[in-house]
Parts: structure tokens; sequence; C-alpha cells
């Protein structure tokens, strides 16, 4: 009961402390510093409301400041310093070392794979799910079910996703539900087409959709230039898309053990999707809201117009509503993106980057808080931070966009 | 060729009926408007004539195919919206030549359709730009364009002038009428507007409560009003109406307060001891010595002006007979004061009577 009292004493404290704030502040502002009487009452007036905004973004300023700015220039600084050492400076000796580890290389490996994939299923799944709820009649129920995810913490998704891929051994009912589907295959035709030749296809697609960006993104260099940053994309894209392309070989190649229940998180470049299907599930309903309120947004008429012009539904969903919808669709997938590039929780809960499944955030946390080694931790916290900014800033442009 | 058949055309919305039963030809080459107040079906029944709604009952035909399954694409149809319906994410360019680039059309004859429309509506220095960088006129000139470039057998047009300012109205008015002089096609038009509908139409159709009240030429429809309806509907201001009474003779009408006049001669005799109403035109009532040339038929009336609103070449006049309010026409105004007492004469010949129970026109 004490906690309880304690709390609520705080909030008191806390929320009345504020208003005492903002109160006496102002309060000093007007009676004491710049008083609204005497000779100079006008000019105190206008310099009173010059400083008032100051006084009411002062508290917000200082927390940020507290709370985000130090702390980044800190792991700024840890990054390049070593504590051995005494928190002697280093230069990029943390940077270099974390540069020789193949487990880093992994997690950039595997973020990346996040980065595309799982923005990219979520909006498209969400899209899908906000055009055919609108609908239908129980479509406001199906989305309610879609959206429910949203709901439930990363970390008790991962839970129950982690009950859906359990493994039990070989003589023991399987409670896991993918191990019960799997064991309904035995080898035949059905396990082959299911099995290889599906996930080969999904990810030779894939391979091709990057190596077509990528071909798209090579010839805009001969015709409009920019070829600093338009290579690095290239060669980004190429390295996504040759991910795949060896992700296909194995899919294809595996041996598999019909009948033998799968430790399904163990299994190096198929567990990174299934950890991403979490993700996915979750997302999907934050881009279906989003993306459902843009849909009702665009005027019927134009739908209407483009119907009488002679377009098919398919038609009008892709070349009138998604081009109207599309600085949503840009601002939902930077959202997703931003949230993908932070995973941390999915993975620590499921396979804590194990069997080739390491990202990022997991990596810096193991490094800062089990290996406890501040400098390279930092390094990769800093990494991490470079690659989050510039969508960041693209995110927060287009959704300015949006709202004018 | 295409003309627009309805036969007993039906519109529900579950058990509301908004449509009941409409029949009407639309020629080749005509201009046809439908007028009505809001919610009076006209809008439905274009979108059903588009496809765009279903048809709960009847038949519509375009040219001699029964369209009533038929999508709007495989129509042949175009059709102008009130709010443009531009797409915002394409140029000028694109959104004239959308529909055609969705039937595979080759490049070449896409730009010359393109060019085509442009020219006929000036659009040309516009060409390159998004709906959002063009005027409420520009826009409705585009809309119409893209009508255009697909030579359709009808044209469509749902209150596409409601959301121009009165001065732009007027010009895309004549800009309507000239556009079906250049391409010669059958325009059913939509509006609420009956100075629209005057002015456009070659044949009017007045919708009320999902039914045709009276379709016609435009001075018909003027001259001759089937009902009370349309008889205060077309024409501005409204007609006056008077309720009264047909004496026994047949030959001299009381009106509510007293007032006695005669019947128009060629109803005389016609209906006697009948309750009836009373109807004529501001044109038709004015001020003794600001009339236009009076007719054989003609009786005074004395009225007191409670208002006045100068137009310039004419007064309206606002007074009262009998507790219902009367406008009258002054032409070669003088000032008249709120107040004044005037004797006013009233064209008899152009009066109109009505049925008091039906409302139908008596002739």
């Amino acid at each position: 009961m004490e906690a309880a009292y304690k709390g609520i004493l705080t909030i008191f404290l806390g929320v009345g402390g504020c208003l005492l704030y903002y109160y006496l502040s102002n309060q000093f502002l007007d009676k004491v510093l710049y008083p609204a009487k005497g000779e100079k009452a006008g000019q105190n007036i206008n310099r009173a409301n010059m400083i008032r905004p100051w006084l009411f973004i002062l508290p917000a300023m200082l927390a940020l400041g507290l709370y985000l700015a130090y702390p980044v220039v800190a792991t700024l600084w840890y990054s390049l310093t070593d504590r051995n050492q005494g928190g002697a400076f280093i230069g990029l000796a943390n940077y270099q070392q974390m540069m020789n580890e193949p487990k880093f290389w992994e997690a950039m490996r595997n973020n990346m794979l996040w980065l595309i994939i799982v923005p990219a299923a979520s909006t498209a799944f969400g899209l899908l799910a906000a055009q055919l709820t609108d609908r239908i009649k129980w479509g406001s129920v199906a989305k309610s079910l879609i959206f429910m995810p949203m709901a439930i913490s990363f970390v008790g998704a991962a839970v129950i996703f982690k009950l859906i891929y359990d493994t039990r051994p070989v003589d023991q009912a399987q409670i896991g539900v993918l191990n019960a589907v799997w064991l309904q295959f035995e080898g035949g035709i059905g396990s082959w087409l299911i099995l290889r030749l599906l996930p080969a296809l999904l990810m030779l697609c894939g391979a091709a959709i990057s190596i077509y960006a990528a071909y798209g993104v090579f010839s805009a260099i001969r015709e409009k230039g920019g070829a600093v940053l338009r290579s690095i994309a290239v060669i980004f894209l190429a390295f996504i898309g040759y991910s795949f392309l060896s992700l296909a070989a194995g899919a294809f190649t595996a041996v598999h053990e019909y009948g033998v229940p799968q430790n399904w998180l163990t299994i190096p470049g198929w567990n990174s999707f299934l950890l991403m299907v979490v993700l996915i599930w979750i997302q999907t309903g934050f881009a279906m809201v989003i993306l459902s309120a843009a849909l009702r947004g665009i005027p019927e008429e134009t739908v209407e117009a483009s119907i009488v012009d002679g377009a098919n539904p398919f038609q009008v969903f892709f070349k009138i509503k998604i081009p109207q919808i599309s600085g949503t669709i840009v601002v939902v997938w930077t959202t997703i993106t931003l949230v993908v590039l932070k995973v941390f929780d999915v993975v620590f809960a499921m396979t804590n980057g194990q069997w080739e499944t390491q990202v990022l955030a997991n990596y810096m946390f193991d490094k800062l808080f089990r290996a406890n080694d501040w400098g390279v931790g930092s390094a990769s916290a800093m990494v991490i931070m470079l690659l989050v900014s510039p969508i960041l800033i693209w995110n927060v442009y287009n959704a300015r966009k949006e709202m004018k | 060729m295409a003309n627009v058949k309805l036969k007993n055309v039906v519109k529900n919305y579950g058990s509301l009926e908004v449509v009941h039963g409409i029949n009407l030809d639309v020629d080749h080459n005509e201009f046809v408007v439908f007028v009505g107040p809001s919610g009076c079906g006209k809008s439905t029944t274009l979108r059903m004539i588009a496809g765009l709604e279903k048809i709960s009952g009847g038949e519509i035909s375009i040219g001699d195919r029964v369209v009533n399954e038929l999508p709007p694409r495989a129509r042949n149809i175009s059709m102008v919206f009130q709010n443009y319906a531009l797409y915002p994410h394409m140029t000028v360019r694109e959104n004239l030549g959308f529909t055609l680039r969705i039937a595979k059309k080759p490049q070449s004859e896409i730009d010359q359709a393109v060019a085509e429309a442009s020219a006929i509506l000036s659009l040309d220095p516009y060409l390159d730009r998004r709906p959002g960088e063009l005027s409420g006129g520009q826009r409705q000139r585009v809309a119409m364009g893209r009508a255009i470039v697909r030579h359709p057998d009808i044209f469509l047009f749902d209150e596409p002038l409601s959301n121009l300012d009165a001065k732009l109205r007027a010009q895309m008015r004549v800009e309507i009428k000239k556009l079906h002089q250049k391409v010669q096609t059958t325009i059913i038009y939509v509006t609420h507007d009956q100075v629209e509908a005057m002015t456009l139409a070659d044949r009017i159709v007045i919708m009320r409560d999902g039914y045709i009240e009276q379709q016609g030429t435009p001075l018909e429809v003027f001259e001759k009003p089937v009902n009370t309806f349309v008889a205060t509907f077309i024409g501005s201001p409204p007609m006056n109406l008077l309720h009264g009474r047909a004496d026994n003779s047949g030959k001299n009408i009381t009106l509510d307060d007293g007032v006695n006049v005669a019947m128009p001669s060629r109803l005389a005799g016609k209906y006697a001891d009948k309750d009836i109403i009373f109807g004529f035109r501001a044109d038709n009532i004015m001020p003794v010595g600001h009339t236009l040339p009076q007719g054989d038929e003609s009786v005074e009336i004395d009225m007191t002006v409670t208002l006045t609103e100068p137009l310039g070449a004419e007064t309206l006049l606002f007074g009262e007979i009998g507790g219902t309010q009367v406008q009258a026409k002054m032409l070669n105004p003088r000032i008249v004061k709120p107040g004044e007492k005037l004797t006013f004469q009233i064209d008899l010949e152009k009066c109109h009577v009505f049925d008091a129970q039906s409302e139908m026109v008596l002739d």
C-alpha cells in the first residue's frame, strides 16, 4: 500500500509542481519583471509577451536536453574512448573492432532484411486489409481484430509466437501450431511444391525486385547524375538482392526431415523471417488504420469519374486511389521503418540473437550490458542512430507535407 | 446516333422509392436539362443513365441497346461532375488522356485527341499543370475536356456549374452551349437552377419527388405550366398565385379578400362555381403608365407597395393582395416609396387559372 500512496503523492506533487511553476513564473514575469503599468507599460507588455513562450517550453527543453541530447553526446563520446584505459580517447578503434566482428555484419544484414521486408509486408497487408474491410459489412469487426495486435507489447507478441513455433521432443504431442502443420508433410510432391519451390520462388521474387530497383537507380545515374548517393543505393540494393539469392538457393537445396518436429527458431535463414512475422502481425494493424482513413479521404467523385472513363477495379485502385494516398503510404512506410530499425524486444525475447538472427539493437544490448564493452556497444548505438536519422527526417518532412 | 430511352425507370433504396417509373425519350443531338429542387431524383436518374447507380426497375436504352446491366465503361458515355472530379495526381494532359490511356490506345492517337480537346476549350497554356494549380473555371473546362476526348455518344452533366461564382457561371453557360454546337452530341444536364435550364435546354424536364411534372421547350414550360409547381419553379421572380373562386357564371373570379377580376375570356363560362388559383407573372402586372403595350383584355387593381427592388431597367415592386405577397414589375421606373398606393394593370390574356384542389392548370 505504501508504494501506491507514494505513487499518488508523486502524481500530485508532479502535477501541482507543474501548475505552480507555470502560475508563479507568469506572475513573476507580469508583476515583478515587466509590470504592465507605469511609464513603460506598453513596452513592458511587449517584452513580457516575447519572454512568455520561453517560459512555457523551458521545462520541455530541459527534459529533452537531459534525457535526449545529453545521452546522444555521451554515447558519441563513449564510442570514441576506452573505459579500460580510464576513458582515454582512442579515435575510431571501437568502430574498427566492431567492423571486424562477423556478428556485427550478421546483425547489419539481418537489419537490412527486416528493413525491406517488414515495412513492405505490413504496408501491403495493411493496404489490402483497408481496401477490403471498407467493402464488406463486417469490415469494422475485421478491422478491430486486425488492429488488436497493436495493443499487445512486442514481448507479449513474442511469447504468443513462441508458442506457435514451439517444439516438443519427438515422442510427445506437439503444442506448436507450426509443427502440427509441419508433421502433415511426408516428402511427396506437395511437400516439394510448398516447402521448396514456393519459398525459393518468393525469395527469387525479392531478389528480382531489388535487382530491378538497383537497375532503375543505375540507369538514373546515367540520365540524371547524382552519382555518389545513387551508387550507394545501387550497392545497397545489389547487396539485398544477393542476400535474397543466397536464401533462395538455401531454401531450394535444404534437406528436410519429414515427420520430425522442427526447432523452428534454430533454423538459420528461416528463423529471421519467423521473427519478422511477429512484427508484421503487429504493424499491419497500424498501417491498415492509417491507410483506411486515407482511402476514405479520397473524393468519391474521382473514383466515379474513373469508372465512367472506363477503368476496371484494379485500375481504379492502382491508378486513382494509390497515387492519391501515396503521401500517406510513405509516412506509414517510414514510420514502420523506424520501428524496425530499432527492433529489439522481439529478437531478445525469442532467440536473443542466436542462430544467426542477430539485429543491431540486440547486438548493442549484448555489447553494452552483457559483455560490458561500452566502447563497441556505444559505437553500434551510433550506427543505429545514423541509420535512423535520415529516415526520421524524411518521415517528418512527409508527415508535415501530408498535414498541409 | 445515340438517343436515350427511359422506360418506367424506378429506383429504390431498400423500401424507399425515390424515382417512380420515369418515361423519357431523348433524341440524338438533343440538349435535355433535368431541373428540380434538391431531392427530386434528377441526379439519381442521371447516375442511373451513367451506370453509377443500379436500376431497380424498368429499362434504359442508349442507341438501340438496353444498357441496364452494362457497366459505365461499356455505355460510351462521359460525365462531368459537380466537383470537377479531376485526378489531382495527374497533369491536365494526363487527365485528358486517361480514358484513352486505359483503353490502350496508341500514344499518337491520344496526343491528337488531347490536342483537339484542348484546342476546343483553349486549355493549351495549362496542359502541364496539375488541377490544384488551376482556377475553378479552368478546372471545369478540363473536366469538360476529359469528357469530350473519348467522343462519347452522350454527355452527362451533373450540376457542373454550381461550384462557380455567378459571373463565371454565366460565362461557362455560354461555353457549354458553344461546346454543344461544336461537338454535336446528345447532352443530358442536371441542375437545380432554372436560369441554367432555360438558357441551355432544347427541352426541359421538370422533376419533383421522383416524378416528371412537365417536359417541353423552355418557352412551353414558361408559357404553359401544367401545374402550380412548374409555374412557380420556372421563371424569376416566381409566378404570383392567388386563391379565389369562380362565380356562378364562370366569368368572374372573386379573390380571397373580395377583389374581383374577370375570368380570362378563353376560359370564360367554362368553370362555374369552382375554387381556383389565379396565377400571373410579375411581367404581367405593372403599374399604370409603366406597362408594356397591353393586350385587349386587362383588369385594374389597387395595391400598396411594401418593398422595392430597383434593378436599373426595371424595378420589382412587392405588395399584398388578400394577404398573399405579390411581385410586380415597373418599366421605365420612377422612385417609389414603400407605402405608396398604385393602380396596377393585370394582362388577363397571360394569366393562368389552376384547380385549387389538384393544382393542375385549367384550360
